[in-house]
């Protein structure tokens, strides 16, 4: 008692403030502990142990395997391969020799027969026969998970109300957050836009990532204060420490309150600009929270979920059931449905993976689609019928890249109508067309995109990954990640006003357009429509309300001659502060400001302290 | 394809030995790997598969796919022990329908 408490600072990527007990869960890493047995009865309970472990992977490959959908049993092969793996001499009989002669434990003796599956899958030359130690990896982690006792659903030992700290969550993981008993989450790894923070939002739960050493500064039960808007974690918060911040914590509530119940009114300038303020959502569920924070749309659906949270791929009247009743439950408000946009590793479950250096520029989004094209064909038409009774659909391309591109795609679009125009199956012959504009050399000929389709969806996140060449989540060049980068804000423009020149209406639909501090720069770039996490409707639309568009233009054309992002930011901070102070009293402006480089070397340094190991590599694994 | 077929008295350790001609076009690969591991595991015999010199454990998946076998790989597998006969002749068959596949 009466030391002082810690405090570290994270990003805020989810605002609200959480003052309560930890709930601290460690597991992104399998540390394999490193010791011997001796004597014929621990050796023999070790490989017991070890026994006990394949046995309960056995049975959980046996029940997803039982869960998959019936016409996908084709698939399930790769589940009878993991089995196999399991008890195959080279791992299983490896291990069990491992810990009888050489006295190792179950861990260290599994990881000692990997590194040897390795060495023998490495020397070899057919590359698809390589690529296979995947597989075995795959299934080394669940091994290893077992004999850690770390059960997949960690989050499930939670009972009561809590903070929960973690180094990484999985979307997994994020996915099986108990709601009703959470506070708070705070993440080591991770930045605004990666999953658990996007999760975090459109739960409405405070929420900061960056947090480094969270893990290890919190102690399990002890008190902690977050503020997921300003990304400041307290650890064992002194008294007045946790008046203030209940203080704090009611005043914004207050604040979210009164502009909550003012958010079902349209969204309209001072000086009379109409915007439509719309939503992104990825499940069903969703829609309360659209309806609920005043949603005029759905901007974007992303249509993902349905492909990967399961073992197997789903057929064309799942998706088309959960697409109807999309539709159904927002008429007569439009529903923009975006095909299948993921990475190739995500399919892996049902197809062999591929391995790509760089599947940032590889075989994802709309070119896997165009890959897989019976699969894309199969999306469309659930989309296509799911338009036939509403008539409120709206379809668009991710990751075009040009028009050659876009015309293939529209190609299968229109093999789609003519199966179902044979199997004699409605659907909306005048659904409106867009593509998605998030690639650089999408913004260079944006007019001639401009002639083929009805609207342009400017995807930021992406937008700006590629244009600035940086990989958001990878944590050495994240804060090289700037929305505010004048190059950013010039392709945004180019592609808005080829977009208009055409006469077509041009949204934003990335991260980007939910953040309240931007709202003055996307006015004055002309959008027409933002698109967001239902949870960040409030606040937008409460700015977009005291904002005057004539100020944002001329703001905007003062900020397209600066030079960096830093002085856009600067000038855009001070503008807030002064313009919007209700609001930027609660939401610390420079909160989003993108932190420079030192904090980043130290991180990597502790990671690597971390994995020490007495037999050098291989000690840990990241999962 | 010839496989000796005679009926063997079921308490005898049998010796025998077939070449193989990998049939279909992706040669064996995890599905068709699979196919034969939970296949032969069905009998009571010690199984071994070789080919350019390298004898490999017929029911180890790994040891299978490490072996490398595209089409039109000659192989060679010796089976011993009770119900070699019958992993034989299962084996033949599974070759045969070239796994399912074309």
């Amino acid at each position: 008692m009466g030391q002082s408490s810690i405090k570290i600072q994270g990003i805020g990527v989810s605002p609200g403030i959480a003052i309560g007990k930890t709930y601290v869960v460690e597991r992104g890493q399998i540390l394999i502990p490193y010791y011997k047995v001796s004597g014929d009865g621990p050796v023999e309970e070790e490989c017991a142990r070890f026994e006990r472990a394949v046995v309960k992977a056995e049975n959980d490959l046996e029940s997803i395997k039982q869960r998959m959908y019936p016409e996908l049993k084709d698939h399930s092969y790769i589940l009878d391969v993991h089995q196999m793996i399991l008890r195959d001499h080279l791992v299983y009989d490896e291990v069990l020799r491992l810990i009888r002669q050489e006295n190792l434990n179950a861990q260290w003796a599994l990881n000692k027969a990997l590194v040897n599956a390795h060495e023998l899958f490495d020397a070899l030359e057919d590359e698809y026969i390589r690529s296979r130690i995947a597989d075995v990896d795959a299934v080394g982690e669940r091994l290893l998970r077992n004999l850690a006792g770390q059960e997949i659903d960690a989050l499930n030992g939670i009972r009561e109300r809590v903070i929960v700290v973690a180094d990484d969550l999985s979307p997994a993981d994020a996915a099986q957050l108990q709601v009703e008993r959470l506070l708070g989450l705070v993440v080591e790894m991770g930045g605004r836009t990666s999953h658990t923070s996007i999760i975090a939002r459109s739960l409405n739960i405070p929420c900061v990532v960056g947090a480094e050493q969270a893990t290890k500064l919190s102690r399990m039960g002890e008190v902690m204060i977050i503020d997921g808007a300003s990304g400041l974690v307290i650890f064992n918060p002194t008294e007045e420490e946790i008046s203030d911040y209940y203080e704090r914590q009611e005043a914004l509530e207050a604040y979210l309150k009164e502009i909550t119940r003012k958010s079902h009114l349209e969204a309209c300038t001072r000086d009379g600009f109409r915007v439509s303020v719309e939503a992104n959502i990825e499940l069903l569920e969703e829609v309360v929270a659209v309806k609920d924070n005043g949603a005029e749309a759905i901007g974007l659906y992303r249509t993902e979920f349905y492909f990967m949270n399961r073992t197997e791929i789903p057929d064309e009247e799942t998706l088309y059931n959960h697409y109807r009743e999309l539709a159904e439950l927002m008429a007569p408000q439009w529903v923009t449905m975006r095909t299948l946009d993921v990475g190739a590793d995500k399919l892996s479950a049902w197809h062999p993976s591929v391995k790509e250096a760089n599947p940032a520029l590889g075989l994802r989004s709309v070119r896997l689609c165009l890959h897989f094209r019976d699969l894309f064909r199969m999306q469309l038409r659930a989309i296509l019928r799911a338009s036939a009774a509403t008539r409120n659909v709206r379809l668009m391309f991710p990751l075009i890249s040009g028009v050659g591109e876009f015309l293939e795609a529209r190609k299968v679009l229109e093999e789609a109508r003519e199966e179902l125009q044979r199997r004699r199956e409605p659907f909306d012959e005048k659904m409106p067309l867009g593509v998605m504009i998030e690639v650089p050399s999408a913004v260079a000929v944006a007019d001639m995109l401009a002639k083929e389709v009805e609207f342009f969806s400017i995807g930021t996140n992406d937008l700006i990954q590629y244009s600035l060449a940086i990989d958001r989540v990878n944590e050495h060049v994240a804060y090289l990640y700037e929305p505010l980068h004048p190059g950013v804000l010039r392709l945004i423009k180019m592609a808005v006003d080829a977009g208009h020149k055409a006469g077509i209406k041009v949204c934003i639909c990335g991260e980007m357009a939910g953040e309240p501090l931007y709202v003055p720069i996307l006015l004055g770039l002309n959008l027409d429509s933002f698109s967001m996490n239902p949870q960040a409707i409030p606040r937008v639309k409460n700015l977009i309300s005291r904002a005057r568009v004539k100020d944002c233009r001329s703001f905007v054309k003062k900020v397209l001659g600066l030079g960096t992002a830093r002085e856009v930011n600067e000038l855009l901070q001070e503008m807030a502060l002064k313009r919007f102070p209700e609001e930027f009293k609660f939401f610390d402006p420079s909160a989003l400001t993108p932190r420079g480089v030192d904090h980043v070397g130290k991180k990597a340094m502790l990671k690597s302290e971390g994995c020490a190991s007495p037999e050098g590599d291989g000690a840990c694994i990241r999962v | 394809m010839e496989c000796e077929r005679e009926a063997f008295p079921s308490d005898r350790m049998v010796n025998l030995e077939q070449d193989f001609v990998v049939p279909n076009r992706l040669g064996i690969h995890a599905r068709v790997a699979a196919q034969i591991v939970k296949l032969v595991n069905q009998f009571d015999c010690e199984l071994w598969i070789v080919k350019d010199g390298n004898k490999v454990n017929g029911k180890s998946i790994l040891d299978l796919l490490s072996l490398m076998c595209p089409q039109g790989s000659r192989i060679k597998v010796m089976a011993s022990g009770r119900d070699a006969a019958g992993a034989l002749s299962a084996l033949a068959g599974l070759f045969q329908s070239k796994f399912g596949e074309s």
